[in-house]
């Protein structure tokens, strides 16, 4: 027993300590892993903020347009037009969401609207393989994914990369949120369409560029991870990975998914290099969620956000 | 004016809150149900039996149980996969254990260790609502597999990694293993379902249905009238991991044969969860109508290019497929967000009339 | 309407409408007196069915209540009437158990309850409708109705399921129960259909219904007429008379139509940003120089 608690709550600290410059590029592997978590749970955070919609899509976009990226590019189109091209295809995509899923169910509960964007995804699953194929893809944007040495450190210099453009994609959509006009009407049309409307926002403008950023982000998100792992199928399992960082940040919150982002990314990679031996490994695959689980426990409506008022 | 009640006068309550209190609806249920004992044993074919009805009871079981909990109850779950793999994987540790043990009695014994689990991943509900509650399924749903992956016991040390249904027999004749005939398993995974159907529904007409659809529609008033939240929510998850573990265990023993973890993984949970979209959430005969669809469409899908002389790749069939669902779950929720089961019962009203128009 | 046997729960002999009444022997324990005529002052003397001492409520730094006591008499009929966000409605959530009190007591028949959770003031016999009609919109009428009786309802889920002896007799004699008052409140028509595809009218005597299904000693009515037209209101009037005088039920309402406060109630309690200013009987109440200048937006100091 003695041995047990020793292990657990011992042990993995003293490895952490006898290895400080392992820790620490562990730690940034885990907060590049976070921000790019985040990226993922930003689209959500966006599509919920503004239409009070949770999108279970979000992650097979990611795919769709990591997938599309490489797709144009095998055909031969050098790097940036493909970007342009794909920027477009996600524009175009947003504009059909809005006509076929979001303007039928309009006012429909949240449970309704949630359901329909898991057909959404399994649709988008379907039609991506279907148009690009569904083997591995190589993605090349030009960064090398090696290792460099930075003040002893070891730093992959893709990882970096992707944690830096994360960054600042992130600041500039908080600072577009919380300061501009079409920011706040973004947020006004998230509490209550129908009153929106009343006051005359263009519910199916907004909603259209809402979703051409959340695609946008989905694009950045897929080229980063899709640089990384290689772009495939289980991209789309991200999504998922995004619920916990939600839950850690609130379902509404810019600096909240950046936040929970981080956490969740280095919780994970610490769970797994330092507690995973013990268990035999892959940790990964739901530690995350346990975090989450044990964190709404404790505050049901996550780190940032708003406290659930009931009334009656 | 076939379908009509006229002139049928419920003089008791006890008559009126009968399952099925028109007389022609109850004397086609009986007929269906005899008939579907009798005639798919005597006329249909192995693949009829093995690819279609034996799923499709098997799955109803399964939607019937997460349909108590999401459609009754109002408490989203994405962890149906995790819990029949409970129930598969405790059916496979009990009878290897107690080989002498009735299988019945190790179904049922297993669906209440899926219970059991299901009683303590549904604690958090009683702090965590909508879809938060989602993702505390999701937690359930990734370390259970994750749990049966890694520690070997489960699958006996096998090398292999999966679970294999020995042979057992009931009353003398062979249902589970590689002799068992397919009427065999079709006329024993039809009793348990039609068994456990008439429980559901016994459940949900009384006490314990209102009780849960008090706290789906409204928690608090619920609450402020005196339901129950922790007793009825965890009442919801015993009973829906039992049923869903049960499904389990028939999912293994029944019709797979053999299973490994990916046989129950987060993609099983979701298509169990489309069955009850599109059946019908908080409906008994729901949860069967969507899972009929979700086994027929496939077979559509791939018979139909066939009988109009296409030749489609095996991929592209797949694709489809997906494209197909997303699609169609889609359209529902949009045509009629209470799924098949509204639109059946839409029809018998429209069939009280015809042939007139009002 | 006045059939003594359409009383859910009640023993022996009844009296009629509009007459001297008896006490239901099992909706007031322990008391027992003769009752005056509906409408007129006064009620069963004896110690207050429900007595709210010094409570108050709030919000982070929002005073919703502050320092409020009142007493609701067995039999009577009280109204809580005042502005906007004077926290009538707090002041039912608080008695509810929904919100509880940083300060005060509540004591029901005596006994101290100030910190239950709502499930179990419900047990106690306190029922209530709600500001925004909270009805079971996926369920029938009926179904709402027997909801309410949940609480009356013991038995086992295993028993249930099979439903089989005492479970489906159980059912069965909560429906017959459940079917008087569908008479009672003239519903019968709309018993199979869902309650959110009704006019809201209609809605607000289902809910009254479900808040009777559970035979409470006190019922706590939220803006009962709220929205409704002048013919809705004389026949929600009518009820809620009736059930006082039939049934022997405690009522305690919120209500803004003063007109329909000076008929029915037999004593009146004005609150007016979270403290109680005024409480007597109606006529005195009406000219209380305190409650015109809250109505009429005196300036306050």
């Amino acid at each position: 027993m003695a041995s047990v608690l020793y292990a657990v709550f011992v042990g993995p600290f003293k490895d952490m300590a006898s290895s400080p410059s392992f820790l620490i590029e562990v730690l940034l592997g885990g907060i590049a892993t976070g921000l790019m978590y985040s990226l993922v749970a930003l689209g959500f955070v966006l599509i919920f903020k503004a239409s009070g919609v949770f999108n279970f899509a979000q992650g097979v976009m990611v795919l769709f347009a990591a997938l599309t990226l490489v797709g144009l590019m095998e055909k031969g189109l050098p790097v940036p037009i493909a970007l342009l091209v794909t920027m477009a295809v996600m524009i175009l995509l947003a504009f059909a969401i809005e006509r076929v899923v979001l303007r039928p169910l309009v006012n429909q509960e949240q449970i309704i609207l949630f359901m329909a964007t898991i057909g959404l995804n399994f649709f988008l699953e379907g039609f991506g393989e279907m148009l690009w194929g569904a083997n591995v893809k190589r993605l090349d944007v030009g960064i090398p994914d090696r290792s460099v040495m930075l003040v002893g450190i070891q730093v992959n210099q893709l990882e970096m990369s992707a944690a830096g453009t994360a960054a600042v994609l992130v600041t500039v959509l908080a600072v577009f949120f919380q300061r501009t006009r079409i920011g706040r009407a973004l947020r006004a049309v998230a509490d209550d369409h129908e009153a929106a409307l009343s006051i005359g926002i263009p519910l199916k403008t907004i909603w259209i560029i809402v979703w051409s950023v959340a695609g946008l982000v989905a694009l950045v998100a897929g080229v980063m991870w899709g640089a990384k792992s290689g772009v495939q199928f289980s991209l789309s399992l991200i999504a998922l990975k995004a619920l916990p960082v939600l839950i850690l940040g609130g379902f509404t919150s810019v600096p909240g998914a950046v936040v929970g982002g981080l956490i969740i990314g280095v919780g994970e990679k610490l769970g797994e290099v330092y507690w995973g031996p013990l268990v035999g490994g892959a940790i990964e695959n739901w530690f995350a969620y346990v975090v989450a689980l044990v964190f709404l426990l404790f505050r049901p409506q996550g780190l940032f956000g708003e406290k659930i008022i009931e009334r009656v | 004016m076939i379908y009509r009640e006229a002139g049928q006068f419920k003089t008791s309550y006890s008559a009126d809150q009968a399952i099925f209190p028109i007389v022609q609806d109850r004397v086609v249920v009986v007929v269906a149900i005899v008939a579907a004992f009798v005639v798919p044993t005597v006329v249909a074919d192995e693949y009829w039996l093995q690819a279609v009805l034996i799923p499709f009871l098997i799955y109803s079981l399964a939607a019937l149980g997460l349909n108590l909990l999401t459609g009754y109850a109002g408490q989203l779950s994405l962890g149906t996969g995790g819990f029949m793999a409970v129930g598969g994987y405790a059916a496979f540790k009990l009878t290897t254990a107690f080989p002498q043990l009735n299988i019945i009695v190790v179904f049922l014994l297993a669906g209440l260790i899926a219970a059991g689990v299901g009683l303590l991943f549904g604690i958090p509900s009683l702090r965590i609502k909508g879809f938060y509650l989602a993702v505390a399924t999701l937690a359930a749903q990734f370390f259970l597999i994750w749990l049966f992956n890694k520690v070997p016991w489960f699958t006996n040390y096998a090398s292999s990694g999966t679970i294999t249904a020995p042979p057992r027999s009931v009353f003398g004749v062979i249902i589970t293993g590689p002799n068992a005939t397919a009427e065999a398993r079709y006329v024993t995974v039809l009793a348990l379902v039609a068994v456990f159907a008439l429980i559901a529904k016994n459940l949900v007409r009384g006490r314990v249905g209102r009780a849960w659809m008090a706290i789906r529609d409204r928690d608090i008033a619920a609450e402020i009238i005196g339901v129950r939240p922790m007793r009825t929510k965890l009442l919801a998850f015993g009973i829906s991991s039992f049923y869903c573990g049960l499904a389990g265990a028939e999912y293994v023993f029944l019709y797979l044969g053999s299973a490994e973890t990916l046989a129950f993984d987060i993609n099983l949970s979701f298509l169990v969860l489309f069955m009850v979209i599109i059946g019908g959430l908080g409906s008994v005969l729901g949860s069967f109508l969507g899972a009929a669809f979700i086994v027929l469409v496939p077979i559509f899908l791939t018979n139909v290019p066939h009988m109009i002389g296409l030749a489609l790749p095996v991929a592209l069939m797949k694709q489809i497929e997906l494209m197909v669902f997303g699609g169609l779950i889609i359209f529902f929720l949009i045509v009629e967000p209470h799924g098949l089961a509204r639109l059946w019962q839409i029809t018998k009203e429209k069939l009280r009339l015809w042939p007139f128009p009002h | 309407m006045s059939d003594p046997e359409a009383r859910p729960g009640a023993a022996g002999a009844r009296p009629s409408v509009g007459g001297v009444g008896a006490s239901d022997p099992e909706a007031r324990p322990g008391s027992a007196g003769a009752r005056p005529s509906v409408g007129g002052v006064g009620a069963i003397s004896g110690p207050p069915l429900l007595m709210v001492e010094d409570v108050s409520v709030r919000f982070g730094a929002l005073l919703a209540l502050s320092k409020v006591s009142l007493e609701v008499r067995r039999g009577e009929v009280l109204a809580i009437i005042g502005p906007n966000g004077a926290g009538k409605t707090t002041l039912l959530n608080v008695i509810s158990g929904f919100y509880h009190p940083y300060e005060g007591r509540i004591l029901f028949d005596g006994r101290e309850r100030t910190h239950l959770a709502p499930p179990d003031v419900a047990a106690l016999g306190i029922a209530r409708t709600f500001q925004n009609v909270a009805l079971f919109r996926g369920m029938s009428v009926l179904d709402n109705l027997m909801t309410g009786r949940l609480l009356k309802m013991r038995g086992h889920f295993l028993l249930d399921a099979l439903w089989w002896g005492p479970a489906k007799r159980q059912e069965l004699a909560n429906r017959a129960k459940v079917e008087r008052i569908i008479d009672f409140l003239e519903i019968q028509a709309i018993r199979k259909m869902p309650a959110g595809k009704l006019p809201y009218g209609l809605q607000k005597r289902v809910e009254l219904g479900r808040a009777l299904a559970a035979e409470p000693t006190l019922l706590l009515l939220d803006e009962p007429m709220a929205g409704m037209n002048v013919e809705e209101k004389e026949d929600m009037s009518r009820f809620i008379l009736d059930v006082n005088s039939e049934f022997g039920t405690t009522i305690a309402l919120i209500e803004h139509d003063m007109g329909v406060v000076m008929d029915i109630s037999d004593r009146v309690a004005v609150l007016d940003y979270g403290r109680k200013i005024a409480d007597g009987a109606p006529e005195h109440v009406r000219k209380d120089q305190a409650v015109l200048d809250a109505y009429l937006g005196a300036t306050h100091g």
